[in-house]
């Protein structure tokens, strides 16, 4: 006991360089990002009002925070732009993480079942793809959903069609897109919890007459879920709020909110409103983010 | 059924009461009745290789309905690999299991009426007591009644009153062990068998667990099949016992036939400490055996009940069958057999509470280890180091084996 | 001892095979056509390294790739460097107040939208009036790839033999030399995985650097991200290729690494 002591004091002191860096570059940008989603928008340099300038006194910032509005909310509410935004990327969210699981769980069953000796081989396989570099797999599935690309030309010569399938610029180039680059996102995890499981329940199911089918349904999905929970919200939270791949991969019809997002801040130079939607974004998130914080704590608890 | 390498073959005498040493009562419970000529469970030349590793070599045996089989040997001596393929999760290369006549090695586990009860007991940790006891019952399609009474009834043979609601990890490691056991009787298997089940358990706990699997035993009626690698568990709780090495089968017997009348060197060597004097047989006569060895001179021994096949032997005494004396027995204590005597020293003295074990270095050199009972609190009659004496035994009390 | 189940079933060599296909196919022909003298992704104009030719002839490009190597040596030292003070804290430092605030804030940038991360940081750097390039981006990258250093040195050093350091200490360390001479060495393998893990990170990313660099800073990914969205070019299948190249070797030295770290039987993979 006590010799954890002696090293809890100057581990504490280590914590304190990235405490203060978090802190700065982390948090601080969050209470940027409220300010001024509660600010006007302005044709100046920064393209906002009001502007706090401490040098100014304590009646300039009174007057500054007298300005502060709700109404960039307001906006998003009323506006059918975001609201359809915020929808659809819920649902695209929401589609991408069920494909996700039906797809990656018997991917991660197989690994977990592997001789052990070769698991960890499996776990780098599946891994490398996802240290290339993200924009490059997704530039890799652009060249083979073009219209004279390689998939057309295999189901031309497979004769499953007849003329090109435009690929690109729909939801089902999306979908690929970000199933491919979030797979081993739901995998990792669910590997983890699978190859963690006690195969004497599995013989004990066994024994007590279950067939190999309903073990599986009645002991090992069950045992599993936590791992199912982990690689769900790792993969549905970042998709909610993704750009990259709806922006290349699919048809210029709705927008997800990082797309609108992108656009408000870019295009628009509309800073306040594009605050305003990354705002009420993380406030949609927030449930899902608590929720997964509380599913690593146990998980961590239980390992540790 | 016909001997084939690497088996023991049951000799009838061996099993039947004997006449010279009686039964000791308050044993465990007696096989039901040997004459049956079907046994519950026949294994039948069973193999099975691991790579190159062979973890069961041509093993035959039979289990009768009723009787409590404990299979005793050192660890990776395939005892535990024999029980998985009678449960069913390892398949023999070679050879038959039958179960009440019906060869069931090509049967899957979750069809057999063998249930097992798991080393690490295998409690499934999301659902409760109850759950885990009625798992099995259900997968036999039992009424929803019918599951509800035979659980509480499970749960009352156990005696886990109360703890229906409970989670596996909200119970000690007794209560754990105990749903497991109520988890593998529920269906009212033929046979159970159970891997190591007290290895987990401290000792105070361990000793009364015993006595309630072997009451368990008697009153279900059932059969019960045991591995372990504590001799005092296996001898304590079995009928009979098997003693495995290598893959295979070195000798079946009760308790006391193991003791008393090992067929091998091994088994006497494995099963509680023995004295050994290695020899040649000297001459033969009407139920004697002179026996000429290395360290102990001329041994005479009584007739054995097995065939010696060479005349190396060896001459096996037990520790507490050697009788210590300042100058040796007097002539009319013992009847007018031959004595074997041996000269020594002593060299250490253990006191172990109930006994004391003296090592005694013959004459000769070799090291002769006696136990005696501490039968009086204040003992005059003891030995010190230094001391010599006499080592003696009768004929009766040791045993000729093969070398 | 509880056992494993290492028996694979046809749908699980089957899936397991399809799933690892899936994850590799695109990547393989976009290797394949990088060699593709046809301009065309539909001809197979017979091998040649005319892309290569264009990129080493392409200024703007080769200035982004040297900025996006410089960003992502310096960021990955320093998100090593704080990425591990952060673990040893984490799994040493017991409770202390503000700890659940730490893990929190190192956990977020894992799940969180990159559009998000990266708005407030260019807000923050507006409000401080910081000159954006390539410190900028920099320190975006920092604190971005912090976290998974952390959740990697994390994972290793918690489950390191604790005895270790009592040893040392029992023979007359005080307990930061006993970390540095005893533990320090053993979790170096996940350092160094968790440096790579962060290199490749900031490699690739598009979407922060986007909101955090500034005129005349563009890296490599937002250059090629800006020529992607026009149309596939095959320049870009050449600098995916070489781009792809250094990475394994860099995963290649990452699992060398790691497997030096085989003392106590771990996986070869850090993650």
């Amino acid at each position: 006991m006590s010799a954890r002591r002696i090293f809890a004091q100057p581990a504490r002191y280590a914590a304190i360089a990235p405490y203060l860096w978090m802190v700065l570059f982390f948090l601080l940008p969050f209470g940027f990002v409220l300010k001024i989603s509660l600010s006007q928008t302005a044709i100046a340099q920064p393209p906002y009002v009001p502007l706090f300038d401490l040098t100014e006194g304590w009646e300039a910032i009174r007057v500054a925070f007298a300005q502060l509005s709700l109404d960039n909310f307001g906006l998003l509410v009323s506006d059918n732009l975001y609201i359809s935004s915020y929808l659809r990327s819920l649902f695209v969210a929401v589609t991408s993480t069920l494909i996700l699981l039906l797809i990656g769980y018997p991917i991660a069953y197989g690994m977990a079942r592997l001789p052990q000796r070769w698991q960890p081989i499996a776990m780098m396989l599946v891994i490398v793809p996802f240290w290339t570099s993200f924009l490059i797999r997704i530039y890799a599935w652009i060249n083979i959903l073009q219209h004279d690309g390689l998939l057309n030309k295999i189901l031309l010569a497979l004769h499953l069609v007849s003329t090109p399938v435009v690929w690109l610029s729909t939801d089902s180039a999306m979908y690929i897109g970000i199933v491919y680059s979030y797979l081993p996102f739901m995998i990792l995890p669910l590997y983890a919890t699978l190859a963690r499981m006690d195969a004497s329940l599995l013989e004990a199911a066994s024994d007590l007459g279950a067939s190999p089918w309903r073990a599986f349904w009645l002991v090992t999905f069950p045992l599993s879920l936590p791992g199912v929970g982990a690689g769900a919200l790792l993969c549905f939270i970042p998709i909610v709020g993704e750009f990259v791949i709806p922006d290349l991969l699919a048809g210029s019809g709705s927008m997800m909110i990082g797309q609108t997002l992108w656009l408000e801040f870019f295009t628009n130079k509309d800073w306040p409103v594009a605050s305003a939607a990354a705002v009420a974004l993380l406030l949609l998130l927030v449930p899902p983010l608590l929720l997964y914080d509380r599913l690593q704590r146990r998980t961590l608890g239980e390992a540790g | 059924m016909g001997l084939a390498g690497g088996m023991t073959e049951e000799s009838p005498e061996i099993d039947a009461p004997k006449t010279d040493v009686p039964e000791t009562p308050g044993g465990p419970a007696p096989a039901a009745d040997a004459a049956d000529d079907v046994p519950l469970l026949r294994i039948e030349g069973v193999s099975r290789t691991f790579g190159n590793f062979r973890a069961v070599d041509r093993l035959s045996l039979d289990v009768r309905a009723g009787e409590f089989f404990a299979l005793l040997g050192p660890s990776g001596c395939g005892k535990t690999t024999l029980l998985r393929m009678l449960a069913g999760f390892e398949t023999p290369d070679e050879g038959r299991i039958l179960l009440g006549g019906r060869d069931i090695a090509p049967v899957l586990p979750h069809e057999r009426p063998v249930n097992m009860m798991f080393q690490n007991y295998a409690l499934f940790p999301h659902l409760n007591v109850r759950d885990n006891i009625a798992f099995g019952l259900k997968r036999a399609s039992l009424a929803r009644a019918a599951i509800d009474t035979r659980v509480a009834e499970m749960v009352a043979l156990v005696k886990l009153e109360g703890m229906e609601k409970r989670k596996p990890d909200q119970l000690s490691g007794g209560q754990r062990q105990r749903v497991a056991l109520a988890r593998s009787l529920a269906r009212r298997p033929k046979i159970l068998l159970l891997d190591e089940p007290l290895a987990a358990l401290d000792k105070k706990l361990r000793e009364s667990t015993q006595l309630e699997l072997m009451e368990l035993q008697r009153r279900l009626g059932m059969t019960f099949i045991i591995v372990t690698h504590d001799q005092e568990e296996a001898m304590t709780m079995a009928n009979r016992i098997g003693v495995m090495d290598a893959g295979r089968l070195e000798q079946v017997a009760s308790p006391r036939d193991l003791y008393e009348a090992p067929q091998s060197r091994w088994v006497a060597e494995f099963v509680g400490d023995v004295n050994l004097f290695d020899g040649e047989v000297a001459s033969r006569e009407h139920n004697r055996l002179t026996v000429s060895t290395r360290d102990g001179g001329t041994l005479a021994v009584a007739e054995p009940r097995n065939a010696i096949t060479s005349t190396a032997v060896s001459v096996a005494i037990r520790p507490e069958k050697v009788k210590l004396s300042r100058r040796g027995p007097v002539p009319d204590a013992v009847n007018s057999q031959a004595i074997n005597r041996l000269e020594g020293v002593v060299t250490d003295v253990s006191y172990l509470g109930g006994l004391t074990v003296y090592k005694v270095k013959l004459d000769s050199g070799a090291v002769v280890r006696a136990s005696i009972a501490n039968t009086a609190r204040l003992d005059r009659d003891t030995y010190s180091a230094g001391q010599r004496v006499v080592a003696w035994f009768t004929p009766d009390d040791c045993v000729v084996l093969d070398r | 001892m509880a056992r494993r189940v290492n028996r694979l079933s046809p749908f699980n060599v089957t899936s397991l095979a399809l799933g690892l296909a899936f994850l590799y196919l695109p990547i393989v022909i976009l290797v394949i056509y990088s060699f593709n003298d046809s301009r065309l992704v539909t001809v197979w104009g017979g091998w040649s390294l005319r892309w290569y030719r264009e990129f080493f002839n392409d200024r703007a490009m080769l200035d982004a790739a040297w900025i996006s190597l410089r960003v992502a040596v310096v960021s990955a030292t320093i998100a090593t460097l704080l990425g591990t003070l952060a673990a040893v804290g984490l799994v040493r430092g017991e409770r202390f107040r503000g700890r659940s605030l730490l893990s929190g804030m190192l956990y977020a940038p894992l799940v969180m939208p990159e559009v998000i991360s990266g708005l407030s940081l260019l807000l923050l750097f507006v409000a401080l009036n910081a000159e954006r390039g390539f410190w900028t981006v920099t320190i975006a990258h920092t604190t971005l790839t912090m976290c998974f250093v952390t959740v990697v040195v994390q994972s290793r050093l918690a489950s390191l033999d604790r005895s270790l350091e009592e040893a040392a200490m029992d023979l007359g360390c005080d307990p930061v030399r006993a970390f540095v001479s005893v533990t320090l060495p053993l979790i170096v393998p996940a350092i160094a995985a968790g440096l790579m893990l962060a290199f490749t990170l900031s490699l690739d990313d598009v979407v922060i650097a986007s909101f955090t660099t500034g005129p005349g800073s563009a890296t490599l990914p937002i250059r090629i991200y800006s020529e992607v969205r026009l149309g596939v070019k095959p320049e870009i299948n050449a600098i995916c290729t070489m781009v792809i190249a250094l990475i394994a070797v860099v995963i290649v030295l990452a699992s060398l690494a790691s497997k030096l770290s085989s003392s106590q039987g771990k996986s070869a993979a850090p993650l």
